[in-house]
C-alpha cells in the first residue's frame, strides 16, 4: 500500500535555536486515506506540516510526493505541487470578500465572475454553502472554515493538510467536516489530519501517526485501539488522575444579574442578559465555541469592562462599578486566556508580573510605591508552589515555555487566596504535564472553600473539572446542569448545534 | 545566510552601547557628506563635537551647553515617559510656543510691578499652557478616537501661527518703534530668568531639567504609575487586566509631557531668547524627540543625550562661523543619528546568527 | 463677486500636492505600512524637482526627478522598517527630520532663483493637475480590481495570512514604500516648481501631516482621499480669498485654517468610526505592526 504513497517522508529533521523540533521523522500517506498526525502540544506536528506546505525548510531527511522529490521552496511551490493546508489560525484576510480570500490562495484565478460560479459549484459539491460577496469578518468561525477548505479544493489537491479543523466547531459541525473529508478521500486525496483529540480520531482516521518530543513514537490503526492506549502513546506513561475528592457547595459568593453589554469592537461579542450564581467550593464550567462572548465574559468579571450597577455581587456586595484593582482587593480575581499580552507582559520579569495583580492583595505596592524585594519573593514562592521551570524570578516572561508560564499566571492568582477565580481556558496549548497540575491548583482551590469558574472550549476538560455545567452561545448564557451524566450530544447542542449548516441539508 | 532571532534579554552592555555605536557611525557618515560637499571631514567633525568644549573659542561657547540642554532635556523627559507607553506626542513644539506666550503673558500684564511672586507665576502659566495644549490632543484621542499624533502636530502649526500674531499684534512692544516682538524681559528684573552661576550658563531651565530627570527616573523605576505606563506600552491588554484606564493614562503622558514642555518655552523666553517673535519655536520640541531615543527613553541616558545634541547646536554654529558650513548641517546630522539609532536598536531586540543556506 | 468655476479651478491646483502625497500614503498603508515620513518626502522631491527643472530648464524632467528622490529617501525608511524592524512612527520621524535637514542643506545655493514654466494644459490648469486626477481612478482600479493590487490588500490586512500563501510581504511593502516616496516627490514639486516657482526652507509647511490625516479621512479609498483633498483645497483657498478681500481678522489667525480644519475633520471622522457601529474604520488590519517570519 505504502508502494503508491501519496507523501512519504524520510529521516525529516528540524531544530530551532535550543530546541530539536522535529528528529528522524518518517511515515507515509496514501491516496484516500485520512491520516492522523497525534501528539501533544510541542510534540513537532506543526513544524512537519509546515515543511511539507513549504513555510519551513527541513534541515535532515526527505520527502517523496507521488514519488517525486518534495522541497518546496515557498508554500506556492507546494501548492503547484497538489499540497493544499488548512490552518489552525485561519489564514484569512477580515477585510477582504470570501471570492478575494480564495483568488489570494490560487496561482491563477479565473476572472470575478467565472470564480464565482466555480466556489457556488464546489460549496455545492460538497455541501459548504457560502456567499463568495460576503466580507470574511462577518462569517462565524465554522464559515471561515468552509472558505479556507474551499480555497483548498478549488486546487485539486493531492493532499490536504488539515491543522486541529474542529477546535473552532460544535460536535455537530465537526461532524459535518468529517462528511466532507469523506467525500474528499473517496476522490482519492490524501488527507494529512492533525489533532489531539482522540475520540475523532479513533471514529473518523484510517491511520495514526504518533508524535512525541519531535519523534515519531508510534504508527497505527486507531480504530484497534482504545484512547487510554493512544493517550499513553502520546504522553509517554499514564497520567496521574485528577483528586476531585473533598469539595462541598456552601454560601453562595458570586451572583451575576442580568449582565448585558454591547460588543466593544466590531469583531467582539455582545453580552446579552447574563446570569449566574456560584457557590463556595464549586466549580462551574462554562463550555463554548471560541468568539461566542468568553473574552468578553471574562472581562466584564475581572473588571476590564465595567458593568450596569447591580449586575455583579460578590458576598452581597456590588462591585458592578469598580476596576479589576477594586475587584482584586474584594477578592474576585481572573486569568485570561491569552498568556503572552494579556495574563502577563511578554517582556517584563516575572518579578514585575506579580506586580501585574498582585499589588494590593500581597503588599508588594504601599501608597503608590513599588516593594521590589517583596516582589521578588512572592515570584520566588509561585515558582516554588507551582513547579514553574525557570533560571529564577527575574527571566521574562516570554522566556518560559507556555506551560510553565500558564502554570506561573494560575500560581499568581492562586496564592492570593481569592474568593472567587474566574479562569479561560487555562490549559491551552499546555503540555499534559502542566494542564494536570493546572486543574488539580483549581480543584484544590475550591476545596480550599473558594468558588472557581472555568471558562474552556475543550468539554473534556469542563466534564473533569466542574460540578455544573453552562453553555455560552452567541453571548447567552444557558441555564447550568449538573455535570454528572451529561452526554456529548446534549452538550453540543447547547453550545448551538451546527451553526448556518441548515442549508447544507437541502 | 543571516537569521534574526528574537531576544529574550538584553545585555545591560549592549543597552548602553548602541547609542554610541550610532553617534561613530553618524560621525562617519556625516564625514563622508562633508567631504562630498568639498570640506575637509577631519576639520568639521572636530569643530563640532571638540572645539566646542576644548577649542580656542570655548570659555564662550561652553556655557551654551547647558541654556541648549536645558530645553531639550526638560521636554525629552516628559515625551519619554509617554513613548514608553505608546504614547505618541510629536507636537511639543506647539507645547513649548504656547508655554512660552503664556509665562510672557504674566510678565507683560504685570509690567512694570517688581514682586517677587511674578518669576514663579509665570513659571506655573508657562506650564499650565504647555499642558492645556497637551491636552487637547489626549481629550481628542480620548472622547474621538482621534490620532494624537496628526493633532498634537497640526497644533504646532496653528502655535506658530498664535507666536506670530502675538508678536505682530496683542503683545507688540508699544515702546518697541513698530519692530514686532514683545519687550524684552531680559531686561525686566521680577520676570527674568538670569544665569544663576555666572559662566556656566545655569538658569532656572537647568535646575528645572535635573528635577524632571530625577522626577522621572523615580516614577517610571520606583512607582505603580511608571510600571503600568510601561505595561502599556509594551502589553497593552495586560495593563488594562493590571486596571490600568487607557484614557487615563493618555490624558497624564500628554499633559505631562506638555507641561514640560510649556515649562522649557516659558525658561527660554524669560532667559535666552528675551522676548516672544514670531521665530520663538526654534525646533526644540522636534529635536527632543530625538533626544529621547538617543537616551533609550531612560531619564539618564536622556540627560547625556541632552547634552550632546547641545553639543551639535553649537558646534554647528561654530562651524557656520568658522568653515562657512551651512547651519542646516545639524538637522541633517540629528536626522541621520536618529535613523542610526534606531538601525542599532536591531542588535539589543534580536541576535544575528548566521546559518549555511540548505 | 468670485466667479465660482474659477474658484474650484483654484481649490484644484491647491489640492494636488496633498492629493498626490496622500495617495502614495494611501497605496503605502493599504499595504500596512505608517509611513510618517511624507512630510520629509515631500520637502525632498520640492528641492529634487526644483533643482532638476532649473538645471535643465524642462519641468517635466523635474517632476521625473522629484519622484525618483522621493522614493530613494523613502529607502532608509524601508530598510530600517523591513529589514531591521524598526518601529513605524520613530522611523517615520526620523525621515522627516532628516528630509527637512537634508533639503535645507543642499537647497542653500537654490534659494533666489526662479523654476522654468511650461505651457498649461485644458482650462489652463497644471498638466500634474490632470495627471492627479487621473491618479485617483487609476488607484482606485489597481488596489479594487487588479491581482497585484489583491495582494497588496491582502499582505497589509493580514501579513501572517500573506505569508503563510507564500507571499513575499516585504517586497510588496517595499514596493508600496517607494511608491508612496515618488507620489510625496511629485506632490512637493508641484508646490515648487508648478506654484511658487522657487525654492524656501520649510516650504511644504506640513502638507505631508495634513496627507497623512486625508488617509485617516478617506476611510483608505481613492475616492475619499480625493474629496479630502479638495476639502482642503477648498478651505486654502478661501482663506487666501479672505485674506486678499482684506478681511478684519489678522492674517496670522487665517492661515490657521487648513490645520484646525484637518484637526476638525479628523476629529469627525474618527468619532464616525468609533461610534458608528456599521460604518467602523477600515484600517488595513496590519497597519503599523512589524512583520518577522522564522524559516
Amino acid at each position: 500500500m505504502t508502494e503508491g504513497a501519496v507523501l512519504r517522508a524520510e529521516g525529516i529533521g528540524k531544530s530551532y535555536p535550543g530546541v530539536r523540533a522535529n528528529d528522524d521523522v518518517s511515515f507515509a500517506v496514501a491516496p484516500g486515506e485520512i491520516h492522523a498526525l497525534l501528539g501533544e502540544n510541542g510534540a513537532g506536528k506543526s513544524t512537519l506540516v509546515k515543511m511539507i506546505y513549504g513555510l519551513v525548510r527541513p534541515d535532515d531527511g526527505r520527502m517523496l510526493l507521488n514519488g517525486r522529490p518534495h522541497q518546496p521552496a515557498d508554500p506556492r511551490a507546494a501548492r503547484a505541487a497538489g499540497v493544499a493546508m488548512v490552518f489552525q489560525h485561519f489564514s484569512l484576510f477580515d477585510a477582504l470578500t470570501v471570492a478575494e480570500n480564495i483568488a489570494l490562495g490560487m496561482e491563477n484565478p479565473p476572472p470575478r465572475r467565472a470564480l464565482s460560479a466555480r466556489i457556488a459549484q464546489v460549496s455545492q459539491d460538497f455541501g459548504l454553502p457560502l456567499n463568495p460577496d460576503r466580507r470574511v469578518v462577518t462569517l462565524s468561525a465554522g464559515e471561515r472554515q468552509r472558505v479556507e477548505i474551499i480555497r483548498c479544493l478549488l486546487q485539486n489537491p493531492r493532499l490536504l493538510i488539515m491543522d486541529e479543523p474542529t477546535s473552532v466547531l460544535t460536535p455537530q459541525e465537526a461532524e459535518l467536516l468529517f462528511a466532507t473529508l469523506r467525500k474528499l478521500a473517496a476522490q482519492r486525496t490524501a488527507i494529512l489530519y492533525i489533532s489531539h483529540k482522540l475520540e475523532e480520531i479513533r471514529s473518523h482516521c484510517d491511520r495514526a501517526t504518533i508524535l512525541r518530543h519531535g519523534r515519531v513514537v508510534d504508527s497505527c490503526d486507531p480504530r484497534a485501539h482504545s484512547a487510554r492506549d493512544l493517550a499513553a502513546m502520546m504522553v509517554g506513561g499514564d497520567m496521574r488522575p485528577i483528586d476531585r475528592s473533598g469539595r462541598q457547595a456552601g454560601e453562595v459568593l458570586l451572583q451575576v444579574k442580568g449582565l448585558s453589554q454591547p460588543a466593544p469592537t466590531a469583531d467582539a461579542t455582545a453580552l446579552k442578559s447574563v446570569a449566574l450564581t456560584l457557590r463556595a467550593g464549586e466549580i462551574l464550567g462554562i463550555g463554548g465555541v471560541a468568539g461566542n462572548g468568553q473574552d468578553e465574559l471574562l472581562a466584564a468579571l475581572s473588571g476590564e469592562i465595567r458593568n450596569a450597577p447591580g449586575t455583579i455581587l460578590l458576598e452581597g456586595a456590588d462591585l458592578s462599578r469598580l476596576g479589576p484593582e477594586a475587584r482584586r482587593a474584594a477578592g474576585l480575581l481572573a486569568a485570561p486566556e491569552d498568556r503572552l499580552g494579556h495574563a502577563a507582559v511578554p517582556d517584563f520579569s516575572l518579578t514585575d508580573n506579580t506586580l501585574l495583580t498582585a499589588g494590593a492583595r500581597k503588599g508588594l505596592v504601599r501608597k503608590g510605591l513599588i516593594d521590589r524585594p517583596a516582589a521578588r519573593a512572592f515570584a520566588q514562592d509561585v515558582i516554588r508552589a507551582f513547579d514553574v521551570r525557570t533560571p529564577g524570578p527575574e527571566t521574562a516572561a516570554k522566556a518560559l515555555s507556555g506551560g510553565n508560564l500558564q502554570k506561573f499566571v494560575i500560581g499568581r492568582e492562586v496564592m492570593q487566596a481569592p474568593r472567587v477565580l474566574v479562569v479561560n481556558q487555562p490549559t491551552w496549548g499546555v503540555d499534559a504535564g502542566a494542564a494536570a497540575a493546572v486543574r488539580q491548583s483549581l480543584l484544590d482551590l475550591a476545596r480550599a472553600g473558594a468558588g472557581v469558574i472555568v471558562i474552556s472550549q475543550d468539554l473534556d476538560e469542563l466534564l473533569e473539572l466542574s460540578d455544573r455545567f453552562c453553555a455560552l452561545n452567541e453571548g447567552r448564557l444557558s441555564a447550568p446542569l449538573p455535570t454528572q451524566g451529561l452526554t456529548l450530544d446534549q452538550i453540543g447542542l447547547m453550545l448551538g448545534g451546527a451553526h448556518g449548516m441548515e442549508v447544507a441539508h437541502l | 545566510m543571516i537569521r534574526l532571532v528574537p531576544r529574550t534579554d538584553t545585555p545591560a552592555l549592549l543597552q548602553g552601547s548602541t547609542p554610541v555605536l550610532a553617534v561613530l557611525a553618524t560621525m562617519l557618515a556625516g564625514g563622508l557628506l562633508f567631504a562630498i560637499m568639498g570640506y575637509d571631514p577631519v576639520t568639521a567633525i572636530r569643530t563640532i563635537f571638540w572645539d566646542p568644549l576644548f577649542g580656542p573659542a570655548a570659555s564662550y561657547s561652553r556655557p551654551q551647553l547647558l541654556v541648549k540642554a536645558a530645553p531639550l532635556i526638560l521636554i525629552a523627559s516628559g515625551l519619554a515617559v509617554g513613548f514608553r507607553a505608546g504614547i505618541w506626542n510629536i507636537g511639543a513644539e506647539g507645547q513649548y510656543i504656547i508655554g512660552a506666550i503664556c509665562g510672557a503673558a504674566v510678565a507683560l500684564a504685570a509690567y512694570p510691578a517688581p514682586e517677587m511672586w511674578i518669576f514663579p507665576a509665570m513659571v506655573i502659566a508657562g506650564a499650565a499652557g504647555g499642558w492645556a495644549w497637551g491636552m487637547i490632543p489626549a481629550l481628542l484621542r480620548n472622547w474621538f478616537g482621534a490620532s494624537e499624533i496628526l493633532v498634537s502636530l497640526m497644533l504646532v502649526y496653528v502655535a506658530q501661527r498664535i507666536a506670530a500674531w502675538m508678536a505682530f499684534g496683542p503683545m507688540k512692544n508699544p515702546e518697541g518703534f513698530g519692530m514686532p516682538g514683545s519687550r524684552n524681559l531680559q531686561q525686566y528684573p521680577a520676570a527674568a530668568n538670569p544665569e544663576l552661576i555666572v559662566g556656566t550658563g545655569a538658569h532656572w531651565g537647568v535646575v528645572a531639567a535635573v528635577l524632571a530627570v530625577l522626577a522621572t527616573w523615580f516614577l517610571m523605576s520606583r512607582h505603580i504609575r511608571g510600571f503600568h505606563i510601561r505595561a502599556a506600552g509594551t502589553a497593552p491588554r495586560a495593563a488594562r487586566f493590571a486596571g490600568v484606564k487607557p484614557e487615563t493614562l493618555v490624558a497624564f503622558c500628554l499633559g505631562l509631557s506638555g507641561a514640560l514642555a510649556g515649562m522649557a518655552g516659558l525658561f527660554e523666553v524669560a532667559g535666552p531668547a528675551g522676548q516672544i517673535t514670531d521665530k520663538i519655536g526654534v525646533g526644540y520640541g522636534f529635536t527632543a524627540i530625538i533626544v529621547a531615543f538617543l537616551g533609550r527613553l531612560h531619564p539618564l541616558g536622556i540627560l547625556l543625550a541632552g547634552l550632546l545634541l547641545a553639543l551639535t547646536y553649537i558646534g554647528g554654529e561654530l562651524a557656520q562661523l568658522t568653515l562657512n558650513l551651512p547651519g542646516a548641517t545639524v538637522q541633517v546630522f540629528q536626522g541621520m543619528l536618529l535613523f542610526f539609532l534606531l538601525g542599532f536598536d536591531l542588535l539589543t531586540r534580536y541576535r544575528i546568527t548566521r546559518r549555511i543556506a540548505a | 463677486m468670485i466667479d465660482p468655476v474659477a474658484l474650484f479651478l483654484m481649490l484644484l491646483t491647491a489640492s494636488t500636492p496633498i492629493l498626490f502625497a496622500a495617495l502614495g500614503e494611501l497605496v503605502a498603508e493599504r499595504a500596512g505600512v505608517l509611513n510618517l515620513g511624507v512630510e520629509g518626502m515631500m520637502i525632498t522631491g520640492a528641492l529634487a524637482g526644483f533643482a532638476a527643472a532649473y538645471h535643465s530648464g524642462n519641468p517635466v524632467l523635474g517632476f521625473a526627478a522629484a519622484a525618483l528622490a522621493g522614493a530613494l529617501i523613502a529607502l532608509p525608511f524601508a530598510v530600517l522598517t523591513q529589514f531591521l524592524l524598526s518601529n513605524q512612527v520613530a522611523s517615520g520621524l526620523a525621515l522627516t527630520l532628516f528630509g527637512l535637514g537634508l533639503a535645507a542643506l543642499f537647497g542653500k545655493p537654490m534659494e533666489g532663483v526662479k523654476a522654468p514654466t511650461m505651457a498649461p494644459g485644458p482650462l489652463g490648469l497644471h498638466w500634474i493637475v490632470w495627471l492627479g486626477l487621473l491618479m485617483v481612478p487609476l488607484i482606485w482600479w489597481f488596489l479594487n480590481r487588479s491581482r497585484a493590487g489583491l495582494i497588496l490588500r491582502g499582505v497589509g490586512e493580514n501579513h501572517d495570512a500573506a505569508h503563510a500563501l507564500g507571499y513575499d510581504v516585504r517586497r510588496v511593502r517595499i514596493a508600496a514604500i517607494a511608491f508612496g516616496g515618488a507620489m510625496a516627490g511629485i506632490g512637493g514639486a508641484f508646490i515648487s516648481v508648478a506654484t511658487v516657482l522657487q525654492w524656501t526652507e520649510g516650504m511644504t509647511a506640513g502638507a505631508g501631516w495634513i496627507a497623512l490625516a486625508i488617509v485617516v479621512f478617506s476611510n483608505w479609498t481613492a475616492p475619499g482621499v480625493l474629496a479630502g483633498a479638495w476639502l482642503f483645497g477648498g478651505v486654502t483657498v478661501l482663506q487666501l480669498r479672505l485674506q486678499a478681500a482684506g478681511v478684519r481678522v489678522p492674517v496670522q489667525l487665517l492661515s490657521m485654517a487648513p490645520y484646525l480644519a484637518t484637526i476638525v475633520v479628523l476629529v469627525a471622522i474618527s468619532a464616525r468610526q468609533k461610534f458608528s457601529r456599521r460604518a467602523g474604520s477600515t484600517a488595513p488590519g496590519s497597519l503599523g505592526q512589524d512583520f518577522h517570519a522564522l524559516r
